[in-house]
């Protein structure tokens, strides 16, 4: 597989002593990460929130491994779409001096980082840790309709059906990989389907 | 000279304060001068009898006025020959060259909102990204400190046009800028801009930082007005040329009196574009820069000439 320049590279979460106010958001396959770096810093834990996305399926014994966090605040939310939309309120209500911290599958980094960018927040601003999914976040350049996790090259578009060619082109702006017509040239013929979450 | 030159004469002189002067200047080919965005400065090269004089200045305003440029430049207390030129002998029909600007203090696009600090003739690129915001209808305010409104450049045409988004201190009317209280109470993805003496930036960042701002959001523009120092000798290898750097006289300027041609942009020990590999020094090297790191400045094989001297005998360069 070709290497993405462009492709984000992902950090590991480490609490600076200075912010004022810890916002955290991430999803079941970073809960590790963000018990790993939060341990042991009862100050920060105590000005930390903690934004949860929680599939229907998670089990229930995560109740106590949330309560030993010892978090400010930590609120569940049932998909990717509506944490997103805490992000969103978060980061317009929220003052310099706020640090935040992402963790999660790439195609939830992907669009989480995309929105902190477009309020503003990029760099030191935002920290990330990559755990769980490979799969790429892709955009449709013909139909703009995005899809999430895609593993496999070309990939057939949730949205307008055709089969698209996942360049190894990502944009910070839509936090998104590019997916392009697979077939424009000779209808039906297909390259190898390739593994690109490797 | 480093770079494109473009050759100007100067169109208006003007005093706005007792110690600062506006030049503007527009293309002696009557061309169109390159636009350029807020917080950009040029290189203006004149020539003072024998001597060659380089200062670096912010340009006023953005893109600009009718393709001309405009700098606002202070009588420096203790001047090396620079702003004392311009302010005794630079006037209308006056022909000087200027290099094409180049911007290393940048207002950052995608910032939800904008806090503008200047102290001083810091004003300038402050000034000229005020400008550039209203344009766009960005969300800003400036904050500006001064020792007095008569010393102050722009003071009335600032409040004017921008109304409450700029507030005035005035030093000698008791009036302090609190940098921590305005820092305090800044929406999520603000960006910080400072310019004006090394001490207020130096607090100013520092009050950012312990507030928890993030490095990306802090920009600060700390051009150094090159001092002198003891003189020492010079060798530069590959060239063959000895000279001796004067008291009043930097280390690029001794290397481009004798002939040599050296790379170089902001002359302010900011951009890094003069970097010299250094081949010996006999005595302590004096790096003024803040462009080298700790560690790079500690190991002494680099130097930038624009603002770094010897305390020493002798400096070998590799050029």
């Amino acid at each position: 597989m070709p290497v993405v320049k462009s492709r984000p590279v992902w950090g590991r979460l480490a609490p600076s002593p200075f912010a004022r106010r810890h916002l955290v958001f991430c999803e079941v396959a970073g809960l590790g990460a963000v018990e790993r770096a939060f341990a042991g810093t009862d100050s920060i834990r105590q000005r930390t929130s903690l934004n949860l996305i929680v599939p229907p399926d998670f089990a229930p014994a995560r109740s106590e491994r949330l309560d030993a966090l010892g978090f400010e605040a930590v609120h569940e939310f049932p998909s990717v779409e509506t944490v997103l939309v805490r992000l969103r309120v978060s980061l317009s209500q929220a003052a310099m001096g706020t640090l935040l911290y992402l963790a999660g599958g790439e195609a939830f980094l992907d669009q989480a980082t995309c929105l902190a960018e477009a309020c503003g927040v990029a760099g030191d601003g935002v920290q990330t840790e990559h755990c769980g999914s490979t799969g790429r976040r892709v955009q449709c350049v013909h139909c703009k309709g995005m899809m999430a996790d895609v593993t496999m090259s070309p990939v057939v578009c949730d949205h307008c059906g055709l089969h698209l060619t996942v360049r190894d082109h990502y944009s910070r702006r839509l936090g998104a990989f590019q997916g392009v017509c697979a077939d424009a040239e000779a209808p039906g013929v297909l390259p190898e389907p390739t593994r690109i979450d490797a | 000279m480093s770079g494109e030159t473009i050759a100007v004469r100067v169109v208006a002189a003007e005093a706005i304060t007792p110690t600062i002067k506006r030049l503007r200047m527009v293309a002696r080919d009557g061309a169109r001068l390159p636009p350029y965005s807020a917080g950009s400065h040029t290189v203006l090269t004149m020539a003072s009898g024998e001597r060659v004089i380089r200062n670096a200045y912010s340009l006023l305003g953005s893109t600009l006025a009718g393709g001309a440029y405009e700098v606002a430049v202070l009588r420096a207390p203790r001047s090396r020959g620079g702003s004392a030129f311009v302010h005794d002998h630079v006037g209308e029909g006056h022909e000087l060259t200027l290099s094409v600007p180049i911007n290393l203090f940048p207002l950052n696009r995608r910032a939800r909102h904008h806090v503008l600090v200047a102290g001083g003739i810091g004003i300038t690129p402050i000034g000229a990204m005020a400008d550039e915001l209203a344009k766009v209808n960005a969300s800003f305010e400036l904050h500006y400190a001064v020792r007095n409104e008569a010393r102050g450049a722009f003071c009335g045409d600032l409040a004017g046009r921008y109304g409450e988004r700029v507030r005035l201190y005035v030093s000698e009317r008791q009036e302090r800028l609190h940098v921590h209280d305005i820092l305090m109470r800044q929406p999520l993805g603000t960006h910080l801009y400072v310019c004006g003496p090394e001490g207020m930036i130096g607090n100013v960042l520092a009050d950012a930082r312990a507030l928890g701002w993030p490095e990306t959001s802090l920009h600060a523009e700390r051009f150094l007005a090159a001092a002198g120092g003891a003189p020492f000798a010079l060798r530069l290898a590959k060239s063959g040329v000895a000279t001796t750097v004067g008291e009043d006289q930097t280390l690029l300027e001794a290397i481009e009196a004798a002939g040599i041609e050296a790379p170089f942009s902001c002359r302010g020990g900011v951009c890094g574009e003069c970097e010299l590999p250094v081949v010996s020094a006999d005595g302590e090297i004096d790096h003024r820069d803040h462009y080298l790191s700790a560690e790079e400045k500690a190991a002494g094989c680099k130097i930038m000439p624009c603002v770094s001297r010897l305390r020493g005998r002798e400096l070998v360069l590799d050029l």
